[in-house]
């Protein structure tokens, strides 16, 4: 998770080394933004930009094989959750997932995502999806980090460790 | 393995020499059963140069998404009626559950050929088996007779993947069968390539001690959002339950009008 800035994260996943790379790349530039400009890019923006720089590399000699989510607080639209894909798709979404552990989770997701959630409602939606992974996934997953964004920003939620299989 | 060679089973290196020796070949899984083959034949390298990697390209039916659940009141099984070859759609509404008997019902998934056919062999191996001893087959034979019509053909490119669901003396049985010769016993499972979307589903909602209508439900959902997900699942939801004096035929509701449904109280 890289902290784009004071209400944007991006989780980038995807091939070693270009993950960090390009995010870091991202990161700066967004920040380079701040101090020309003197305000900072609005989630939305901030997404169309991170795409275009995975377009613009796509079809050169060193793409990014990297999938990403960009989530942010705008002050006018609300929070935004944007959904890239290594192709450089970009897609607007109420809730998303890259990986393997999609295909368990976002089934779960479909089926009891509200618009109308409450924090602690998502936090249980959360937990769900995570008990999925500790049920059918391969992998052991021992812990997960949890950030939201608001208004007043980025906070840390407290760690999930989903504890042994039933 | 000690055991195969004990039961008297020709392994199929055996029908290899065999079928090379001869003029016409013989494949056989069991005395009374065999098929007239070519020399030289080679199922699995055949299927082999028909995938994409040897130049032509025929998919075989792999889309599906059938699942199956024990509870308090007997197993709810629920498949969806979507059948594709390769991204065409061939069939909107197949049957992938077979009704071997009044209290035995087999699932399909992997290739269509295949399930039907192995079933239907499966059916008529019990309904043998109820005429020779005057006794209704126990799941747990039923399961193992179709595991072993898999393993005599191991290897030679079968694609099959089906829960094997009745109620016998022992009370309500669930086996998953499937190409490799697995077979096991088991309270929940779920097969095709859009399963582990339903997995997610019943999974976070499954408890023991559901009403009836509870299981059906999410019997009902867990085929939904999986055929939501998953573009090689879809069209019906074929829904039975397994009770103690039989199965019934619950409903055959289509997966976008259960879609909006469950959308329209979300949003």
């Amino acid at each position: 998770m890289f902290k784009l800035s004071d209400k944007i994260l991006l989780l980038c996943v995807g091939e070693a080394g270009d993950t960090v790379q390009f995010a870091e790349y991202i990161q700066k530039n967004i920040q380079l933004y701040k101090m020309r400009n003197g305000y900072e890019l609005s989630p939305k923006a901030a997404a169309n930009f991170t795409r275009k720089n995975l377009a613009d590399y796509l079809r050169s000699r060193t793409p990014y094989h990297v999938n990403l989510l960009l989530a942010g607080f705008d002050e006018t639209d609300g929070p935004g959750l944007y959904y890239m894909d290594h192709l450089s798709a970009l897609a607007k979404a109420p809730f998303a997932a890259h990986g393997y552990g999609a295909y368990l989770t976002l089934s779960i997701l479909d089926r009891y995502y509200r618009p109308d959630l409450t924090r602690d409602e998502a936090v249980d939606l959360l937990k769900k999806c995570i008990e999925e992974l500790n049920k059918r996934f391969i992998l052991n997953l021992p812990s997960f980090s949890v950030r939201l964004i608001d208004k007043e920003g980025i906070h840390d939620l407290e760690k999930l460790m989903p504890v042994g299989a039933k | 393995m000690a055991l195969f060679d004990v039961s008297g089973y020709k392994s199929h290196s055996e029908l290899r020499g065999q079928i090379l020796g001869t003029g016409v070949g013989h494949l056989i899984d069991r005395p009374n059963q065999q098929f007239s083959v070519p020399v030289g034949v080679d199922p699995s390298g055949f299927l082999k140069s028909c995938s994409r990697e040897g130049g032509v390209s025929i998919d075989l039916n792999h889309g599906t998404t059938t699942l199956a659940f024990t509870f308090r009141h007997g197993v709810i099984v629920a498949v969806d009626s979507r059948a594709s070859a390769g991204s065409y759609i061939a069939s909107k509404e197949a049957n992938k559950v077979i009704e071997i008997n009044p209290y035995l019902l087999g699932t399909m998934s992997g290739s269509a050929a295949d399930c039907q056919y192995w079933e239907r062999l499966l059916a008529k191996e019990c309904r043998l088996y109820k005429l020779r001893n005057k006794q209704r087959i126990s799941v747990s034979a039923a399961s193992k007779l179709l595991c072993n019509m898999m393993l005599g053909y191991r290897g030679m490119g079968l694609s099959m993947g089906s829960m094997i669901v009745g109620w016998d003396n022992k009370g309500p049985g669930l086996y998953y069968v499937d190409d490799n010769a697995t077979r096991l016993s088991g309270r929940m499972f779920s097969t095709g390539c859009g399963s582990s979307y339903a997995y997610g589903v019943i999974d976070s909602g499954y408890r023991e001690d559901m009403t009836v209508e509870e299981a059906y439900e999410l019997g009902r959902r867990g085929i939904t959002h999986a055929t939501h997900r998953d573009a090689y699942s879809g069209g019906v939801v074929n829904l039975y339950h397994m009770q103690e004096d039989g199965w019934i035929k619950v409903c055959k509701e289509d997966v976008s009008e259960l879609i909006h449904r469950y959308r329209k109280d979300m949003f």
